[in-house]
């Protein structure tokens, strides 16, 4: 199935796109979608420990499953004010 | 009532948002952008938002609010793009019979922004630019809800 991967701030820059398309197994959840993205761009394992996840624009635990057409997020330490 | 705005905020229009007759006062919080950070003398900063996710966020904090302060009106409006110094990324504005329940829920909100809203800053300096990283968000933790609710009462 295809997920659609939005990327924000730092994490965006490291892999240089703010939106990326992805196939991800049956049974994926946001944190295989977060490995398999890290393998893909290194410098984002770093931030294992402290991104956010989100599916379809509502905050997600990282255990959360993913289906087909979802928009996933991941969102790097904030800093609004 | 919350925004994400890519244009100048407009105090006047937040206040006025949440003013009703039956408040008899109006708190508010403008976070500007201050011309030094860690020694460094800030030029701008450039704000980046996961916009529908913001809203939402801005939406809980209201209901979180609500449920210490019943009769507060909240609206909490957040820039992106580029802010000069000087110059408003946020505008808070709290409203309620009592100026006590609006000084503390403009203060509650304006903590809860930092730590949950998917907002970020890109402080451009002197020699350089780099992401400001702060709170990791974890909307349910309740422990940060506390801090700020303890800020908001201190």
């Amino acid at each position: 199935m295809r997920v659609t991967v939005r990327l924000f701030a730092r994490l965006r820059d490291i892999a240089g796109a703010a939106e990326l398309q992805r196939e991800v197994g049956d049974g994926a959840t946001l944190r295989t979608v977060w490995h398999a993205l890290a393998r893909e761009f290194p410098e984002l394992e770093r931030y294992t420990a402290s991104i956010s996840g989100a599916v379809n624009e509502e905050y997600a635990r990282m255990d959360a499953r993913v289906n087909d057409g979802d928009e996933v997020a991941f969102l790097p330490p904030v800093s609004g004010g | 009532m919350h925004a994400i705005s890519a244009y100048p905020l407009d105090v006047a229009a937040v206040i006025a948002e949440v003013s009703r007759a039956t408040c008899g006062a109006v708190a508010t919080f403008v976070g500007t952008t201050r011309d030094h950070n860690q020694r460094r003398r800030v030029l701008y900063l450039e704000y980046e938002a996961y916009e529908p996710l913001a809203i939402r966020c801005f939406e809980r904090i209201e209901a979180e609010a609500r449920e210490r302060w019943p009769e507060v009106g909240l609206a909490i409006h957040h820039r992106i793009g580029r802010v000069d110094v000087g110059a408003p990324s946020v505008v808070i504005a709290a409203a309620s019979p009592h100026r006590a329940d609006a000084f503390a829920t403009a203060r509650y909100a304006i903590e809860r922004v930092k730590q949950i809203a998917p907002i970020w800053k890109r402080e451009y300096f002197e020699g350089g630019e780099h992401w400001i990283e702060g709170a990791v968000a974890h909307p349910d933790d309740q422990v940060a809800r506390q801090a700020a609710l303890a800020r908001a009462c201190g």
